[in-house]
């Protein structure tokens, strides 16, 4: 049972840009500006310019339904916009067009891993509004002389997700954060990889005291920072015999703090007011055909792994909590029973793709992406590791070997691009490794070679075979080493293993 | 009634700089505002559902296409009407 001993609430509201539809919410700007010039992608609806109108992009609405839906929302029968009002330079038009009290969807609920075990955590509402322009600050918001703005993001769709204050802890919050994004991926309603495509602001208390709300986060690692320090800083000054202030304050990515945004508008006064150039919607009855469509989410798909391919739960938890390794665990199954016509041992396989690449990309820090072109991603094409299973599998290479193959391609120049096999089908793939390995001289070395190799090992050591001798099992260990670095790693360990304990009688 | 303290406020909320004349302007005008309004209080709306918007109307929508010809102003014409501009952005003074 966890104690949450400072008392800790947290509730999350996460903007998610729906980066994916193919124009704003609004109007018919194109999404892709991402590379673009500042204010290359405007208009007069999204810059607010005077008797423009906005019309609802129809998939918006289908996607927020979508998301709605996975996250066991209740969907709205009416829905409607409303027009916020505040100044800020990244609102041209002195209000955003949001959602007030008829949001899209509400009260559903996502089940993360809790600080002890399985937690529910209330999904307040979900609602569709425009995302305001950016705003670029000469050195930091505090100091700044100035603020330039970009209106390219202006009017882009978002969808605002609130939590209830059910977290009690910054590592939940980061969980929750994994877990909304793990499903959004799933659902295929954004780009997580693409700038500003999820931000979340933080509402944190301690010791049911006032909140802070805790704005410019703009990564999971961020939010788990930011919330770290607030506490501190909240528990500094109670200490001190303080009261925190409920406000809103800044987060200082590079800095890792929160700044006072000492505004006066504390008391938020948005004077909200129905939008009167939107007219109401009324969707719930797409919902059960929208339901239809929605694909099997990571809880779902964890349960089948471990069901259909006897996996553990920690790497059906791993692989699931990443689409694009889920989906790579599947291709390569797959593709390994279309080539050589039997099937793989699932759980073989979940070995040396979650437990062993898995963890060999993260330690390069590299993502697993379909991406080609991207020079910060690495990949392995699905046709490598089928081939390098294979290889295992029939024993013709070491388990060693296997692993300096997979570091080759992972740190081959442009994430392996040059290691793509000339022709897409395992077989050449699997040629294209042995020929790696050859060039080598890696391949697997059998036989002779390996008993001469014993044989000189046990002769050269004559200190290790004394200790074994004299009961040092550990000794051993020092002689199959040293077999190995005379096959270069080419030999099999376990039989390296077997021939030196019969030799050694 | 709307007092001195709501009008600052209401001020303050549109970043509209009023003199003390201008507050002693606008109070009693307003307040004719508001009491125009308040004769619809007088109307009986009992049992009748709040209308949100004047027409009968719901669902109007776009679909998802880039419009054509393109909606988006070109950077130059964006940036026309904007007193101060630098590299292609709009500039704004400092927000803290």
């Amino acid at each position: 049972m966890y104690e949450n001993p400072d008392g800790v609430m947290i509730g999350l509201e996460v903007h998610v840009q729906l980066n994916k539809l193919k124009t704003k919410i609004f109007c018919g700007c194109a999404t892709d500006y991402h590379k673009d010039p500042p204010n290359s992608h405007v208009c007069p609806v999204c810059l607010g310019l005077p008797g423009s109108l906005p019309v609802i992009n129809k998939k918006a609405v289908e996607a927020a339904i979508k998301v709605g839906l996975a996250l066991n929302c209740r969907i709205e029968e009416y829905t409607q916009f409303y027009r916020k009002n505040y100044y800020y330079p990244d609102l041209p038009k002195g209000f955003q067009i949001s959602q007030y009290d008829f949001p899209i969807a509400s009260k559903g609920q996502i089940i993360i891993e809790g600080e002890d075990g399985e937690l529910i955590v209330r999904i307040t509402r979900a609602h569709l509004e425009e995302d305001p322009g950016r705003l670029v600050h000469e050195g930091t918001i505090d100091r700044s002389k100035y603020t330039l703005i970009d209106y390219n993001r202006s009017g882009m769709a978002l969808l605002e997700i609130v939590s209830d204050p059910d977290l009690r802890s910054p590592k939940e919050a980061r969980r929750y954060l994994d877990k909304l994004r793990n499903i959004l991926e799933y659902l295929d309603v954004f780009d997580g990889d693409l700038e500003g495509a999820l931000r979340v602001d933080a509402n944190i208390s301690i010791m049911g005291g006032q909140r802070a709300e805790i704005k410019n986060i703009s990564s999971h690692k961020g939010a788990e920072r930011a919330l770290l320090f607030e506490i501190v800083r909240q528990k500094n000054v109670v200490r001190r015999g303080g009261v925190v202030v409920q406000e809103t304050r800044h987060f200082d990515e590079a800095r890792e703090i929160t700044l006072s945004m000492r505004t006066k508008e504390e008391a938020h006064d948005y004077r909200y007011f129905p939008e009167p150039d939107l007219m109401p919607l009324k969707v719930s009855g797409w919902a059960p055909e929208i339901k239809e469509t929605l694909p099997e989410l990571p809880d779902a798909r964890r349960m089948r792994f471990i069901k259909q391919y006897g996996i553990t739960d920690d790497q059906a938890k791993s692989l699931t909590g990443e689409l694009v390794w889920a989906d790579y665990y599947e291709q390569v199954l797959k593709i390994y029973e279309n080539e050589y016509g039997e099937k793989l041992d699932p759980k073989f396989a979940a070995a040396w793709i979650n437990d062993y690449l898995k963890g060999e990309m993260n330690y390069r820090g590299s993502t697993l992406t379909y991406a080609v072109g991207k020079v910060s991603h690495h990949l392995i094409w699905h046709e490598y590791t089928v081939a390098i299973l294979g290889l295992l599998k029939h024993e013709k290479i070491t388990d060693d070997n296997a692993v300096i193959i997979f570091r080759n391609l992972l740190d081959s120049p442009r994430g392996g691009s040059d290691w793509r096999p000339v022709k897409k089908a395992a077989d050449s793939a699997e040629n294209y490794v042995m020929r790696i390995l050859e060039e080598k001289g890696l391949l697997k070395v059998e036989g002779d070679i390996v008993e001469t190799a014993a044989f000189e090992a046990i002769n050269e050591n004559p200190q290790a075979v004394a200790d074994y001798k004299a009961g040092k099992e550990k000794a051993l260990n020092s002689l199959v080493g040293a077999v190995m670095k005379k096959t270069k790693g080419g030999a099999d360990a376990r039989k390296v293993r077997e021939i030196l304990l019969v030799k050694l009688g | 009634m709307i007092g001195k303290k709501d009008l600052e406020h209401m001020a303050w909320l549109s970043r509209l700089e009023l003199s003390g004349e201008d507050k002693e302007r606008y109070t009693p005008k307003l307040n004719s505002v508001l009491d125009y309004f308040s004769e619809l209080d007088e109307i009986d709306t009992d049992g009748i559902e709040p209308a949100y918007h004047v027409l009968p109307v719901s669902n109007v929508f776009r679909e998802d296409e880039v419009s054509v010809p393109t909606c988006s102003l070109s950077q130059e014409e964006a940036l026309s009407n904007s007193p101060k501009k630098q590299d292609g952005f709009f500039k704004a003074p400092r927000m803290m």
